[in-house]
């Protein structure tokens, strides 16, 4: 059958992607140089967000800067209190790492259930946060373990990093180079999956930390946020009954098909709950 | 601008000048001939395109050639490189035994996911197996039978020590 000529042909994808020019970063100097001379230019890291969006024509850009030959920027390292995931590791390395695994279980947990498992062999943690999906898991951990965004250019705390949908602290340019999460005495992460792309309709990561008792929602909002009523509530109790009334407020919560701001601010307590049980367990 | 790419592919070397926009799975099936890689979506869901990146299972519908240079790939090809009459590598053959396929379209993704499977979790329970093809969709079996083939063939690669081309480096 010929295929009309009106319809993109199949077997010529490459056709959908606009063009760019590629270029292998050997530094975070040369990347941010390279990024800054050229009209417009992103990074690239597992590709695992842009590749698909370049493909679909939601993005185009000029050029991509590959971070992918940068040494340093991929590993986990566990000094005392703090782990130290470097921008470049994979959601499979994270999720496998046996010290990690010791230092925070429920970080190692929370990668094990992004996506699928040839997508964890490429995309990256430092990919995730530039990009704050709403949806995305990794924002939960990094705001509910109260972690720190290193850059090419400073640190930023997480409870300043998440702006909006879609928006950071970073500035044009700047590069994630490490995610550095304190221990905390117990965590856990609760997710409620998209049954099809998996990512999560709503996670929750309720931590006790040094600092105290975080309750932090991925899913529900234009990007990640705490929840301070149930923080407080676990401060003094910290079991699944404490968070049980508590609500969020549905008025701005995300709302597609699938599921309602109502269903989402539900979802909340329900996985807070979950969460604080699995982390008191 | 063509970027000039040198990898393996199924053992053998290949150096080819590529668009930057070129994507792997187009370059496997269009300019090298490996049609057994399948493409299914748009969107990076489906596995019908998964192939072994150095060992790993990755999607290769959203990788461009460029971000391969250098690397070991390993399609569904290469498994049994002899071709007819050749031996099946392990996995296949279970696949073929369970009757682990209909249309066969998903086949070669849920091959080298089930690899991909075997070796990260050795002899793995079928709960863990119907998790770990989270990233593959099927349209004929209803995965019961796929599952089964996955558990056949993880436990004949356990047994056989069965590597694929991308670990021994085609030797
Ligand atoms: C089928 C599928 C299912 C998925 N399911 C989930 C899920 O369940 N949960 C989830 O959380 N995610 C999910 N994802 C997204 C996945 O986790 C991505 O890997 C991640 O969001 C982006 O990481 P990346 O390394 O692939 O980044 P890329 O796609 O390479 O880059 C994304 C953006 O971040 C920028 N960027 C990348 N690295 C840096 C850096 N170091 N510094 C500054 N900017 C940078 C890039 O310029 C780009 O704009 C899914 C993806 C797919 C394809
Ligand atoms: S074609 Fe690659 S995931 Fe569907
Ligand atoms: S056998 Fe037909 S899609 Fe799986």
């Amino acid at each position: 059958m010929d295929i009309p000529a009106r319809l993109p042909d199949p077997r010529k994808r490459e056709k959908k992607m606009y063009r760019f020019e590629y270029h292998k970063a050997t530094s975070l100097e040369d990347a941010a140089s390279k990024r800054s001379t050229a009209d417009d230019a992103t990074y690239l890291a597992g590709g695992m967000t842009l590749i698909p969006t370049l493909k679909q024509r939601l993005a185009s850009h000029s050029d991509l800067i590959d971070l992918a030959g940068i040494d340093g920027l991929a590993g986990i390292s566990v000094d005392g209190a703090v782990v130290t995931i470097g921008a470049m590791t994979c959601h499979a390395e994270v999720a496998a790492s046996a010290a990690l695994r010791d230092a925070i279980p429920a970080l190692a947990d929370l990668a094990g259930l992004i996506a699928d498992p040839a997508v964890r062999n490429r995309g990256t943690i430092g990919g995730s946060l530039a990009n704050s999906d709403p949806a995305a898991d990794y924002p939960a951990a990094v705001l509910g373990l109260g972690a720190t965004i290193v850059t090419d250019k400073r640190e930023i705390a997480a409870d300043d990093y998440f702006l909006d949908l879609f928006e950071t602290a970073l500035e044009e340019g700047e590069i994630i180079t490490a995610i550095k999460f304190p221990v905390p005495k117990r965590a856990a992460y609760e997710k409620f999956p998209n049954p099809a792309s998996r990512y999560a309709i709503v996670g929750v990561f309720v931590a006790e930390t040094e600092g105290g008792v975080r309750v932090a929602v991925t899913g529900a909002g234009p990007c990640a946020f705490r929840v301070s009523d149930m923080e407080a509530a676990l401060a003094g109790n910290f079991a699944p009954d404490a968070v049980a009334g508590i609500t969020v407020s549905a008025d701005d919560l995300n709302q597609d098909l699938h599921a309602s701001a109502a269903y989402r601010a539900s979802l909340v307590t329900t996985m807070a709950k979950r969460a604080v049980a699995k982390a008191a367990g | 601008m063509a970027i000039n790419v040198s990898l393996s592919v199924n053992g053998q070397a290949v150096s080819r000048d590529v668009q930057p926009n070129r994507l792997l799975v187009d370059f496997l099936r269009e300019e090298l001939g490996l049609t057994g890689t399948h493409v299914g979506c748009d969107t990076s869901q489906c596995g019908a395109c998964t192939i072994h990146l150095d060992g790993l299972p990755v999607k290769s519908c959203t990788m461009l050639v460029v971000q391969a240079d250098g690397a070991r790939i390993t399609t569904i090809e290469g498994l049994a490189p002899d071709g007819d009459g050749g031996d099946l590598h392990p996995m296949q053959e279970a696949f073929r035994q369970n009757h682990g396929l209909q249309c066969g379209f998903c086949t070669p993704g849920m091959v080298m996911a089930g690899i991909g499977i075997a070796q990260r979790h050795g002899l793995p329970s079928n709960d863990v197996i119907r998790a770990e093809l989270d990233g593959n969709f099927c349209r004929c079996t209803g995965y019961h039978n796929i599952v089964k083939s996955i558990a056949a063939g993880a436990k004949a690669m356990a047994m056989t020590g069965a590597k694929t081309v991308a670990e021994t480096g085609g030797e």
